[in-house]
């Protein structure tokens, strides 16, 4: 009689694992079905919700973030499995640093036990071939944070199937700035470069002065090859959980033209029909999109 | 009890709205029940909040009371091809009724305390349409302009317009520094049109004079910050560049490149309706909408 109790664990576990295995048979066919039309090139996602998460189930504060991860981890495989080339995800804005001491070190903790979990053999990085990237103001976090990040960043930097890019201590108002400083500073090095090698100025020299003042002005590409975002193209697509409709500073100037999507579920509850509608919309408006992008 | 009341209303509402709506949009009943059931909402949810703030938690005063109104909407009016399509008609049809909804959605705006409006009228990337288009819109521009100078004059509004002005006509530069000029010293409403406008054109020119100031010395590249910044985006001629409230019409989830630094804290609301439908009653549901919003800003309530 004893051992019936262990029997049944032993056949649920056999069921799970057999319903496992239809359903991921059937999303695969699903997916397949989609692929039949555009599939967006570059996804982004706001993880919004976990505080409100935890405070629905009555879980204690930090387990709000803990389950967002894991729904995080869920979403990363639909994608690879769709062939979505570049995730984006919001994990921490400049802002959240004004946030409680105690949870901004919780914060921080959970994202040091996460990122040092990357580098592990059996992580989900080596099993898709995922490179990673992290955008942000990486000065501003404490030194394990930002020497585990480096450390991913150079661990995974061979692989090229799937790009992941994680914003950690992340404004948009910030990358902005820092790409219009660059710029600036780059724009001063090359006039004083020029500057020590001087030419004489006869007709035929018109038309190089011309384009060296052209050089000396600051156009769009130099902004744009100064951005830390210039790796990944355009997001396609900004899923915001939650159902608040903001940007809250993230790729404000990525985002110019891409669909917005904001599913009432909290970041944790999302699952795979939000990801599966938010690529029908995008199918639905591809072709309009195409054509002015061909106009232009 | 007051709860109660407005699940009552809510109710009414829902059965007088579901018909109303299959009803033909000629009907405009300017102050209708509807409206009056909506603006009852608008203060019961407001007074339901401040019970709730004193019953909190933690007890601390949550400031959202105080933030009721946003103080600068901005608006993208999509849909007026497809509005005109519709009905059969011409899209500079389409473009005329959408300019006649403008005025009136501005006067109603204005009306209930909202302190800056901005039009996304046209984008950079509009210039791509068919000529005839770009030509009727020009020229709706002009004429509006000159009809609705002594409506401006008459209700104090200051009018801005920002983007580019190098490609537009004479007679239209003309005119658009003629409004300016007669009403820049009107402060508390303003209307701020941005025509041949681009969110990274605006970015982008920022970036230059605050790269030519760096070059001349004027400042050094240190000293760039958000501050710096937003003294030279053309938003700058407002008291309040930031909208608190983008509304985009005719569905479309996208913000096409109108305010991107701008909108970094803005709430975003995408009505279904096409611009020229986009009325009163819309309006009040837009701000019924905004003021349950929670802002944080990113930091906890």
């Amino acid at each position: 009689m004893a051992e019936l109790p262990g029997q049944i664990q032993r056949m649920n576990g056999g069921i799970n694992q057999l319903l496992e295995q239809i359903f991921g048979f059937s999303r695969r066919c699903l997916f397949r079905v989609i692929s039949m039309g555009p599939i967006p090139n570059h996804l982004a996602f706001i993880m919004d919700g976990n505080r409100r998460y935890a405070k629905k189930c009555g879980l204690e504060e930090g387990s709000g973030h803990k389950a967002g991860f894991s729904a995080l981890m869920l979403m990363l495989q639909y994608c690879y499995e769709l062939g979505i080339q570049y995730v984006t995800i919001y994990a921490f804005s400049i802002d959240n640093f004004r946030r409680q001491p105690e949870e901004v070190q919780s914060l921080m903790d959970l994202m040091l036990e996460k990122i040092k979990s990357l580098l592990e053999k059996e992580s989900i990085v080596h099993q898709y071939g995922i490179r990673v990237y992290f955008i942000g103001n990486l000065a501003l976090l404490n030194d394990q944070v930002r020497a585990a990040a480096e450390k991913v960043m150079k661990a995974t930097a061979k692989n090229s199937r799937v790009v992941l890019l994680i914003c950690i201590a992340y404004n948009s108002t910030d990358e902005i700035l820092q790409a219009v400083k660059k710029s600036c500073i780059n724009k001063l090095d090359n006039i004083e470069a020029s500057g020590s090698c001087k030419h004489e100025d006869t007709d035929s020299d018109i038309e190089a002065k011309d384009m060296e003042n052209q050089e000396k002005k600051i156009q769009l590409v130099d902004i744009e090859e100064n951005m830390q975002m210039s790796v990944a193209p355009n997001p396609d697509i900004l899923i915001r959980s939650s159902g608040e409709t903001r940007l809250s500073n993230f790729l404000l100037w990525q985002t110019g033209n891409s669909q917005l999507c904001s599913p009432a579920a909290l970041w944790p509850e999302i699952g795979l029909r939000h990801l599966v509608w938010a690529i029908l919309n995008f199918q639905r408006s591809h072709s309009y999109l195409e054509k002015r992008k061909k106009q232009l | 009890m007051l709860s109660l009341f407005s699940v009552v209303f809510t109710f009414l509402a829902l059965f007088l709205l579901i018909p109303g709506l299959f009803i033909s949009r000629r009907l405009r009943v300017p102050f209708s029940l509807e409206n009056i059931i909506r603006f009852f909402k608008i203060t019961a949810s407001k007074y339901d909040d401040e019970r709730n703030d004193e019953r909190g938690p933690m007890g601390e005063k949550k400031k959202r009371a105080k933030n009721r109104m946003p103080k600068h909407v901005a608006v993208i009016l999509d849909g007026n091809r497809r509005w005109a399509e519709k009905r059969g008609l011409g899209t500079s049809d389409g473009h005329e009724a959408g300019a006649k909804r403008l005025m009136e959605n501005a006067k109603d705006c204005f009306a209930m305390g909202t302190n800056t409006i901005s039009l996304f009228a046209f984008s950079t990337e509009n210039w791509e349409r068919p000529e005839d288009e770009v030509k009727c819109l020009m020229a709706l521009f002009e004429k509006h302009f000159k009809s609705e100078m002594p409506y401006f004059q008459r209700d104090k509004i200051r009018i801005s317009v920002i983007g580019n002005r190098s490609k537009i006509s004479r007679s239209l530069l003309g005119l658009i520094e003629e409004v300016e000029e007669a009403t820049k010293s009107y402060e508390g409403k303003q209307l701020i049109i941005a025509i041949d406008y681009s969110g990274r054109f605006d970015i982008l020119q920022a970036c230059k004079n605050l790269a030519m100031k760096v070059k001349d010395g004027l400042i050094q590249v240190e000293d760039i910050d958000e501050k710096a910044m937003e003294n030279e985006l053309m938003t700058k001629c407002s008291e309040f560049p930031n909208p608190d409230l983008l509304i985009r019409t005719s569905g479309e989830q996208r913000i096409s490149n109108f305010f991107l630094w701008q909108s970094a804290y803005t709430e975003l609301y995408f009505p279904n309706v096409l611009w020229p439908d986009f009325g009163e009653a819309e309006y009040l549901e837009a701000l019924t909408w905004y003021q349950q919003r929670q802002r944080r800003f990113g930091k906890r309530v």
